[in-house]
């Protein structure tokens, strides 16, 4: 029964942030300095019946939040006819707005790119995930050893390399023998079959092993950091004094309570997983969010920074239930708090 | 003090000081150091542009015919004047919301906690990125979304760090005479804290720097500035297909450098101030079990169930 409780209040915290970020959201956009109707068209001699009517398109004529006017004639339900509660609206529909620059339904481009995103930050944070820990619990085990220091200097060097930076060098030591920008080769189609696929993995190489790296790097000094805090607890001792190998004591006491704080710091570094993830699409123009946003920024296309934004912010707030969730089947102490 | 004893000893943390030195120098003799003036125009001839090194510009030409290396070399200060006043806005913030969260808990701890769960949930190169894209670009945007955004973590810490503290010997003592709150934080609680503090904000720093250049690499640098992230931005779009490594590599590469001592001088002091991470009984049983008596023979051992910068909750 406490568990159910701590799960509601998980649930609870994370349907109130994605309100938080949802409104944010919107108020973002609002608070742009200038005419946003100027932000559409960027023609100084536009007519005042041309605004107008743009205006009238995007619904900017209407008050922002409440109108106070309406209200007070008596049409209740009409006050409420203002740009919040159309983006509302809008939301609930899935309908993000339409990209300034290609005329593109926002919930179209985004749908088409995520599972692009996807599959390189999971790709990436799997390898990431398997290799820091085994080598992180390794490098806590001997700690003090030059193996640890040598694993730790990786650690610490891998989080001070900024991860465009290594995307680019791995870009020019690869090229020539790896595909380094793009999902495919020009000209290649979906129809193609296995062909196009094994293109787009050969692609997918380098943006992965950028990730990896970096994560790796990242879980290694997390991991190790958290077994040596588990290592020197006492009931290590009392499993050696018991006469433990080291090898069991490692697997059944220190691994086990160590995965709990991994669970909760991967979960929290996902956000800037999802970071490194736009750095990583820019630099080999992989066509997935990240580079969506990276291209929105320069070309100010601002319905599509909003969608993407929301977008990755609902998905880091849903991983984040998620590692909740999984964390309260692996401790078996959970309680509400 | 008996910490900077400890810390000459690590090679590691000394290597970092060193290392930060170095980068301070620079940025401060930058007018001295850099053979050409960044902002100065000057006549290109198209041979010029991206021209890879010689006797007069020891690390070639940009996409703009200038001098890399005094580019560069003014780089330093950009990256050190985010860092350090970022980081040192999220300091502030952080230990402050920490401190009132973990000494007066309740509602307000509540309430204050519940503001840092938001944040940190929200993923940081996103939010700062489309921040930056609607406030408009500058330094300050920069180093204000970067403050803003980064307290969470050291809030958490010295949040947790209070709550043990505040139950101890001499805090009991000092409320039970009369002291108020705000003196029992500042005069009490705060001094138990610094330690752990520092040795969060110098990882901060790094952080901050780490930031300023991925939001300058993706295009929403200070137009006014030249940092280092700004380089591999141009270099990026307009080096790379003619693998002029010169323009490419070294602004990386001063980033790593200047991130890795930071980074290299906060575990160190992060090691020094969080005896957990020393050692541990399937190296060194018996010195942990000397330490344990210790302990509990009452000799004042720091507080276990620290959070290290890369350590768990």
């Amino acid at each position: 029964m406490e568990r159910r409780d701590y799960l509601v209040r998980k649930l609870f915290f994370a349907f109130t942030t994605l309100v938080v970020v949802a409104v944010f959201n919107f108020l973002l956009f609002r608070i742009l300095p200038g005419d946003p109707v100027r932000l559409i068209i960027h023609s100084p001699r536009m007519t005042r019946e041309a605004q107008e009517r743009i205006r009238a398109t995007f619904g900017l004529d209407k008050p922002v939040w409440f109108d106070g006017e309406r209200f007070q004639e008596g049409d209740i339900l009409g006050a409420f006819d203002s740009q919040f509660t159309a983006y509302v609206r809008n939301l609930l529909r899935g309908d993000l707005g339409v990209s300034f620059a290609t005329r593109q339904d926002v919930s179209e481009l985004l749908a088409e790119r995520a599972w692009r995103t996807v599959v390189l930050v999971l790709g990436g944070d799997v390898i990431a995930i398997f290799l820091g820990m085994t080598i992180g619990l390794i490098a806590a085990w001997r700690r003090g050893t030059p193996l640890d220091t040598g694993i730790l200097l990786f650690g610490l060097f891998s989080w001070a390399l900024p991860t465009f930076f290594l995307g680019i060098i791995l870009l020019i030591l690869a090229r020539g023998h790896l595909p380094t920008g793009g999902m495919v080769t020009a000209g290649l189609k979906p129809e193609a079959g296995l062909l196009y696929w094994a293109d787009v993995g050969e692609h997918l190489i380098l943006p992965t092993i950028t990730m990896g790296i970096v994560y790796t790097g990242e879980y290694i000094l997390i991991m190790r950091s958290g077994v040596m805090e588990v290592l020197a607890e006492d009931y290590i001792l009392t499993a050696k004094a018991k006469g433990l190998s080291t090898f069991r004591t490692l697997r059944d006491h220190a691994l086990k309570n160590a995965m709990l704080p991994m669970v909760t710091m991967i979960a929290l570094t996902f956000g800037y997983t999802v970071g490194g993830a736009i750095q990583v699409e820019t630099v080999f123009s992989w066509p997935g969010i990240g580079r969506l946003m990276y291209e929105a920024v320069q070309k100010r296309d601002y319905p599509v920074l909003q969608g993407s934004f929301l977008l990755l912010a609902v998905s880091v707030v849903l991983a984040n239930l998620l590692a909740d969730l999984l964390y309260s089947v692996l401790d078996p102490r959970v309680k509400a708090e | 003090m008996q910490a900077l004893k400890q810390f000459v000893r690590k090679p590691m943390g000394v290597i970092g000081a060193v290392m930060l030195l170095v980068v301070l120098l620079i940025a401060v003799f930058a007018p001295r150091l850099a053979p050409y003036d960044p902002q100065e125009r000057v006549q290109v001839t198209p041979d010029d542009i991206l021209a890879p090194p010689d006797a007069e510009h020891l690390l070639g030409r940009d996409d703009a015919g200038k001098d890399v290396l005094s580019q560069l070399i003014y780089g330093a200060r950009v990256s050190l004047i985010v860092g350090f006043t970022a980081s040192f806005m999220s300091m502030f913030i952080g230990t402050t919301v920490g401190l009132v969260a973990g000494y007066y808990g309740g509602r307000i701890g509540n309430g204050l906690m519940r503001l840092v769960d938001f944040l940190m949930v929200i993923p940081d190169l996103p939010l700062m990125l489309v921040i930056i894209a609607v406030m408009g670009r500058g330094l300050l945007n920069i180093i204000l979304v970067i403050g803003l955004l980064g307290w969470t973590y050291t809030a958490r810490l010295v949040r947790s760090q209070t709550l043990s503290i505040k139950e101890r010997q001499f805090v009991l003592r000092a409320r039970s005479i009369g002291a108020g709150g705000a003196r029992i934080i500042l005069r009490h609680i705060l001094p138990q804290v610094l330690p752990l503090i520092i040795a969060q904000a110098v990882l901060d720093i790094s952080v901050s720097i780490l930031a300023e250049s991925s939001l300058a690499f993706l295009g929403l640098g200070d137009p006014t500035l030249i940092s280092w992230g700004m380089m591999l931005n141009f270099a990026f779009e307009r080096a790379i297909s003619r693998q002029a490594w010169w323009f490419l590599l070294p602004p990386g590469f001063a980033i790593v450098w200047i991130s890795l001592s930071l980074i290299l001088i906060g575990n160190t002091l992060d090691e020094i101030v969080n005896p957990r991470l020393r050692t541990h009984h399937l190296f060194d049983a018996r010195r942990m079990v000397a330490l344990a008596v210790g302990e509990s023979a009452g000799r004042r051992v720091s507080e276990g169930g620290q959070d290290g910068p890369f350590g768990c909750a």
